[in-house]
């Protein structure tokens, strides 16, 4: 009964109202649109001003250090706090190995399992799997660093590390070379990319399932099998976005502190070794920061977190660069 | 400024002494007056919280701590935002310098020591370290466990003829500055390498994160040994190995050797009123070699003198009453004689200071 009279009585009073209303209204509207304009548009200069200001504050902490220590900063493999010599040459490089190396890891893991929940998995199993490889991202760090610390790092001591040194002879060659202690870039490495997996997996089976059906569809009346579809209809259309994921995963490996800190064994050497102990910018921070020792120490520790800023930028922006590419390609 | 000393340290006592009985009947009004705020160490952070909780119920007075480690601390001390610091390291001249206002006392408030723990197979005895031995291994000149110096102090022990490997902090810290402290002592190849530090440059190792992250690599890794700190080295029941102390014997971390090593390095600085002392590698019989104690940084002048009247009194409280609690928590509290001459030497400071309030 009311049902049909309601949308009337709506018209009607609306109707009625448009002179005044309009005449008061417009005015109204006019400022609310743009009181809304400002506030959205300072939210969204708010964020790019933190960065600003973040980065003003690392480089104004940073400044004694640099001035005092100078590209020694970058290109110095000598970390001693009590002489005042801060070379961070070890940690850049250190995170950057350990970062390249768990993408290289997870990227074709993450890609395989985006591949299975969006294109093979039974539609029962589906919905599970997919949470399940979302928990991954789920679990803290820290256990993720305690799990390695462990069962991954003694594991890699007693089968992995001599197995592939000794059992296959690789020990002979430079990456890896050295004593099995267990904590290494090695055991980092593998812990960061069991870490990024699911951030890579997750945006990937996105990608994937926004690929159009037609697209597929199309691949299999032209009598492509499953993994022609997968390789030829499928992966090319979303690879910009893939690039992106990977990336995304990237930048989390380069900041990931607590769990490589654990593994990492913490030493400032040149990385030349797969099972060699090394160290990263993060777990540097974490682990020097709170009781450094005098202001030089402190603000060579605000360069060194400069530096990780500037590095994940600089990656963040190529990544940028190279989905515009490929989407200007295709 | 010497020869005033003893008499304005007198006058500030009975001044204390006058306050004390004073404010006693009223101690709420007290604490609504004095709220103390203090940051710095974290090792003896389990027991400031539990003294300030104590120290509340009973007199009023609230204490408020962080522990955000001892450099933290002395920064946050300088700075002036907190009213008083702890450390584990002594300040430096130049940090002390840097003090806005007077002068900082350093007042020890427990005992701390450092355990060398290790991971041989096979090795049923407690291993016994001589202090060169053990510099010559953190300094990677001893690298194998079977080698002839470190059996000839552990006669009839199987040592493996396995890779020594060396776990040290990977942070900065309080236990790392007592050990360094130590091996600077008694190496001159330490001293003049690596040196004395929270964080120094370590010739070979792997380093681990916390108390934890070093116990956890040495319990894995066989041939493996390093320094924790000797409550949490209790609490966990981590080997201990005995070190040849100064005086030629070879003592454990216990309680007993511990105290010792403090009262025979206080005896050879009798009257300091400096109590930055460094404890390791006593000459007492008994006395366990890397010892230290642990401080409270009070800067009279910069907090008033209510304030310090209040600091002074929870030390009272703290060095007599809180010994139970600090004993049931592990921590190895201040023999009574020493924590009174220490108390009065804080006092004779605190007059030297704030005498012109």
């Amino acid at each position: 009964m009311s049902a049909p009279t309601y949308p009337t009585a709506r018209t009607m009073s609306s109707a009625e109202r448009p002179p005044r209303s309009n005449a008061r209204g417009d005015r109204w509207v006019g400022w609310g649109d743009r009181i809304y304009g400002a506030l959205i548009t300072a939210c969204a200069l708010a964020i790019p001003l933190l960065l600003v200001l973040v980065a003003a504050i690392i480089a104004r902490s940073a400044w004694p250090a640099v001035s005092t220590v100078g590209a020694e900063l970058v290109t110095g493999t000598t970390w001693d706090v009590p002489r005042g010599q801060f070379g961070a040459l070890p940690a850049i490089l250190g995170t950057l190995a350990s970062s390249l190396l768990s993408l290289i890891i997870a990227t074709p893991l993450a890609l395989g399992v985006a591949i299975f929940v969006s294109e093979l998995a039974p539609p029962a199993i589906r919905r599970p799997f997919a949470f399940l490889v979302d928990v991954l991202a789920a679990i803290p760090s820290v256990v993720y660093g305690l799990w390695a610390l462990y069962v991954l790092v003694p594991f890699l001591r007693e089968v992995v590390m001599p197995f592939l040194g000794d059992t296959l002879g690789l020990g002979a060659l430079p990456l890896f070379k050295g004593p099995a202690y267990g904590p290494s870039l090695l055991a980092a490495s593998l812990v960061l990319s069991i870490m990024i997996l699911p951030y890579i997996a997750a945006v990937a089976r996105e990608l994937l399932q926004a690929v159009p059906r037609s697209q597929r569809e199309a691949a299999l009346a032209l009598g492509a099998t499953r993994w022609e579809m997968v390789r030829d209809a499928v992966l090319p259309y979303a690879r910009s976005g893939l690039v992106g994921a990977a990336i995304l995963g990237l930048g989390r490996a380069l900041g990931e502190t607590m769990a490589v800190t654990m593994v990492i064994g913490n030493r400032h050497e040149l990385p030349s070794s797969l099972f060699q102990p090394a160290y990263t910018m993060a777990s540097l921070l974490a682990n020097e920061f709170n009781e450094a020792s005098g202001a030089l120490h402190v603000s060579a520790l605000m360069a060194v977190a400069g530096i990780l800023l500037a590095i994940t930028l600089i990656v963040n922006a190529i990544a940028r660069w190279l989905v515009w590419r490929m989407e200007a390609r295709t | 400024m010497r020869s005033v000393f003893p008499l304005t340290a007198l006058a500030l006592a009975l001044l204390l002494a006058g306050c004390g009985s004073s404010d006693r009947p009223e101690p709420t009004e007290d604490a609504a007056a004095v709220d103390l705020l203090g940051a710095g160490a974290t090792f003896p952070y389990p027991l400031y919280a539990r003294w300030f909780n104590e120290y509340a119920q009973q007199s009023g007075v609230r204490i408020n701590y962080q522990s955000i480690g001892s450099g933290g601390g002395i920064r946050q001390l300088i700075a002036g935002t907190v009213d008083f610091g702890a450390t584990d390291v002594p300040m430096t001249d130049e940090e002390m310098s840097r003090i806005p206002r007077g002068q900082v006392v350093h007042v020890p408030t427990v005992l701390g020591a450092v355990v060398v723990t290790y991971n041989v197979p096979d090795l049923t005895e407690p291993l016994r370290l001589a202090p060169d031995v053990l510099a010559d291994i953190f300094l990677g000149v001893i690298t194998r466990w079977n080698d002839p110096r470190i059996a000839a102090l552990n006669p009839g022990a199987t040592l493996p003829n396995r890779d020594v490997l060396v776990v040290h902090r990977s942070d900065g810290s309080g236990t790392s500055y007592i050990f360094t402290d130590y091996l600077a002592a008694v190496s001159p190849a330490w001293a003049a390498g690596p040196g004395r530090s929270k964080d120094v440059r370590w010739p070979v190792g792997l380093g681990g994160k916390g108390n934890e992250g070093v116990a956890g690599q040495v319990k894995q890794m066989p041939g493996s040994i390093g320094y924790v700190e000797a409550t949490y080295a209790r609490q966990n029941r981590l080997p201990a190995a005995l070190l040849r102390n100064a005086a030629g014997n070879f003592v454990a971390p216990n309680a007993n050797e511990v105290a010792a090593a403090a009262i025979s390095a206080l005896e050879l600085v009798a009257d300091t009123p400096d109590l930055r002392l460094s404890i390791v590698n006593a000459p007492g019989a008994d006395a366990y070699p890397i010892a230290s104690f642990t401080w409270m940084l009070v800067a009279p002048e910069l907090i008033g003198a209510q304030k310090t009247r209040a600091l002074r009194a929870f030390l009272e409280w703290a060095l007599h009453d809180g010994d139970s609690v600090a004993q049931a928590l592990g921590y190895e509290p201040l023999p009574t004689a020493l924590a009174d001459r220490l108390l009065g030497s804080f006092d004779a400071q605190l007059g030297s200071q704030s005498a012109p309030r």
